[in-house]
């Protein structure tokens, strides 16, 4: 066991992906001699050499356009993209190709590959370098879409999607890269794709969140149990696509009043997602209408105000406060 | 049919005029008032003093990550002052020195660095975008611009600018073909200061040079030491005055360094050797201008004092309107649309209440009361 922060623990989980599978390759801007710009690739060009942990010239469109190919013939690619607002550069490749390999050749042809980015805001970055894509990249079917809160979890989900039969789009939470350390096991593991967590067990509300926000949210439930003898379950969904409809399903039906927070804007956000599959399916449970705690439909503002924007305890205390006291 | 060469009529020419030992090729020195030259010192030690300063803001934590533009002075600089008002400057973000010349004031460059949505702002006067961030997208809509301003037809032209890890993206190529294409008034500068972050030049791009690069398009190419204004001037000067009748496109790369870190957020020492640092530092734009300009008695020690203590001077005014920066925390939601959605009005609304209204007071028993 050791104490590792989620930096150190993706780094794990692509050591040991590299290690134990040759087809795993790792590929991106400066992930080799600079060894990733917040050093999730440590170590892995000195390990595993120049044609396993590639250094690539700056294109983040070939770079997963070159990666759908090495898919193709046989490898596991992990490619990295420096920041989520970089993405938007190889947005074609994952529409038109990653994301329907499998479908438009009927199943001759699948796209077994990780797209691994740094997404969010809360650490003073500058333009394009805080966005939260996520429910863009949930929209286009034929992807998973994984957002870890933790060290221990990241390893573990970054391990399935890497040896996993389809695409994911891995989001990295960089305000939590560093923010705090956890018990990782010797051993790998994996997590199932869709399937998320009860990270705080409760009886009166349940607030729905992942990925950075999730400390806001668990923070939130310390603060209404203290300050106001209000017992919050909070989840953790881990995967945005797909959903854990049945761990949603059975905390709503339990509490029967939600909020769900993410620091995405909130129009077409995960949250409305979240909120539809309840309506749709648990409506008669509810006690109080549900409540959205997210970023606003705006662009994130630049550093000096972004902690204006990003949701923070406070904004879920109130919100969950509204939906117990409707 | 035999096999027989296609034949390209090629040739790229490399131009410098002020040499790195500060030597100076009299046939090719563009002919500049006194006075100019002086304001382009002035500029040049203005941006060198303006990354210092930066650089300490970052380290007091009063600005935020900051990517120095130390050793490029001059590509951004003599393309600045080539180009005349209604033309457009379309940068990157390490084009100081020329946004300096075109009027930008020295807090904008703070507020931008300090998570200011103000340092966007360019002044009234001048056709300059903000810097750009994402990697050589401002490629495109530099392009588009001198398509915009050919179809208006008033001769003006858009100069714009990139690195060497640009030249890898798509943007940057699609750019110069319908530059190409519709024989547009640009100038596509690409500063070459030899590392994107951590990868060298050489693992950038095969090719020998990035200026033959314009032989794919149809475009003209030159290549300046651009750390040589002289030559940056006298070549830029070629580019446009090419553009402005009529004569299309020019891709022109500017052999620069970068001589200090990418952004304060990385260690070159990780990625480069000081040897080659060392090489550079001797080849530095500002050092060789300045002996140019002694040589020309257009400079000695008690002008560049006096345009020294100018410099702090305007430097410490900048900063001290930059720390009573103040923005209202809903800012952010202006200038989204025309006019605000309905949607967005109750969310401003919405945060203002947050912000504005104490915090929900402990109710205990109550609560628990209701959900139970």
């Amino acid at each position: 066991m050791a104490q590792l922060t989620m930096v150190k623990a993706i780094n794990l989980a692509l050591a040991e992906a590299l290690r134990g599978d040759e087809r795993v390759l790792v590929l991106g801007q400066d992930v080799g001699v600079d060894e990733g710009v917040f050093r999730a690739t440590e170590g892995l060009l000195q390990e595993f050499g120049p044609n396993r942990c590639i250094d690539t010239p700056l294109a983040e469109a070939a770079i997963v356009g070159g990666g759908i190919g090495l898919a193709l013939t046989g490898f596991l690619p992990v490619c990295e993209m420096q920041f989520d607002g970089f993405s938007f550069h190889a947005f074609h490749q994952v529409e038109n190709h990653v994301r329907r390999l499998r479908n438009r050749t009927r199943g001759r042809y699948t796209c077994p590959m990780v797209i691994r980015m740094p997404y969010g805001g809360g650490i003073r970055a500058i333009e394009h370098h805080s966005e939260a894509p996520e429910a863009t990249y949930a929209h286009l079917a034929g992807l998973h879409v994984a957002l870890p809160s933790g060290p221990r979890l990241a390893r573990a989900m970054l391990r399935t999607a890497i040896f996993g039969p389809d695409p994911v789009i891995f989001f990295e939470p960089k305000a939590l890269y560093r923010a705090f350390r956890e018990e990782v096991p010797d051993e790998p593991e994996e997590w199932p794709v869709g399937r998320g967590v009860v990270a705080r067990p409760g009886e009166d509300v349940t607030i729905i969140s992942y990925g950075a926000t999730l400390r806001a949210a668990l923070e939130a439930a310390e603060e209404l149990q203290e300050e106001h003898n209000v017992d919050a379950e909070v989840l953790d969904l881990l995967w945005v696509a797909p959903l854990d409809e049945e761990l949603i399903h059975t905390s709503v039906r339990k509490t029967g009043r939600v909020v769900v927070a993410h620091e995405a804007p909130r129009h077409c956000g995960v949250g409305a997602e979240v909120v539809a599959r309840i309506v749709e399916h648990s409506l008669l449970y509810l006690e109080a209408p549900v409540r959205r705690v997210t970023g606003f439909d705006t662009i994130i503002p630049y550093f000096a105000n972004e902690r204006t924007y990003l949701p923070d305890a406070g904004r879920v205390v109130q919100a969950v406060l509204e939906t117990v006291r409707f | 049919m035999p096999r027989e060469p296609v034949r390209i009529p090629v040739s790229i020419d490399a131009l410098s005029i002020l040499r790195a030992d500060g030597g100076v090729d009299h046939d090719l020195e563009p002919d500049l008032p006194a006075a100019d030259l002086r304001r382009l010192f002035e500029t040049m030690l203005l941006s060198r003093r303006l990354d210092e300063r930066c650089l300490h803001l970052q380290r007091q934590g009063r600005i935020g990550t900051f990517g120095p533009s130390k050793g490029q002075e001059a590509a951004s600089l003599g393309a600045a002052y080539v180009l005349e008002g209604r033309d457009w400057l379309v940068p990157s973000f390490r084009e100081a020195a020329g946004l300096l010349w075109r009027g930008w004031p020295l807090d904008t460059f703070m507020y931008w660095w300090g998570g200011h949505e103000a340092g966007n702002i360019a002044p009234e006067d001048v056709n300059d975008l903000p810097m750009s961030v994402p990697i050589a997208t401002q490629c495109q809509y530099g392009m588009g611009i001198a398509w915009g301003l050919k179809l208006r037809g008033q001769g003006a032209v858009c100069a714009t600018f990139c690195g060497d890890g640009g030249t890898s993206e798509g943007d940057f190529h699609e750019a110069l073909n319908f530059a190409g294409v519709f024989n547009l008034p640009l100038v596509m500068i690409v500063q070459n200061n030899h590392w994107a972050i951590s990868i060298p030049r050489e693992r950038q791009t095969a090719s020998q040079t990035i200026v033959q690069k314009c032989i794919a398009y149809g475009l003209p190419g030159l290549q300046v030491d651009g750390n040589d204004i002289l030559a940056v001037i006298a070549g830029v000067r070629e580019a446009v005055e090419r553009a402005r009748t009529g004569g299309g496109p020019t891709l022109i790369e500017a052999v620069t360094y970068r001589l200090g870190m990418h952004t304060t957020a990385d260690d070159p020492k990780k990625y480069r050797t000081d040897e080659e640092v060392k090489l550079w530092e001797q080849r530095d734009p500002l050092l060789r201008f300045r002996k140019y300009l002694r040589d020309k008695e257009l400079l000695d020690d008690p002008v560049e004092q006096e345009i020294e203590e100018q410099i702090t001077a305007r430097l410490e005014a900048a900063v001290k309107l930059y720390l009573q920066v103040e923005v209202a925390p809903y800012e952010f939601f202006r200038h989204m649309y025309a006019e605000p959605t309905p949607e967005l009005r109750r969310q401003e609304a919405e945060l203002r209440a947050y912000l504005e209204k104490p915090q929900p007071a402990a109710a205990g028993q109550a609560d628990y009361d209701r959900v139970r």
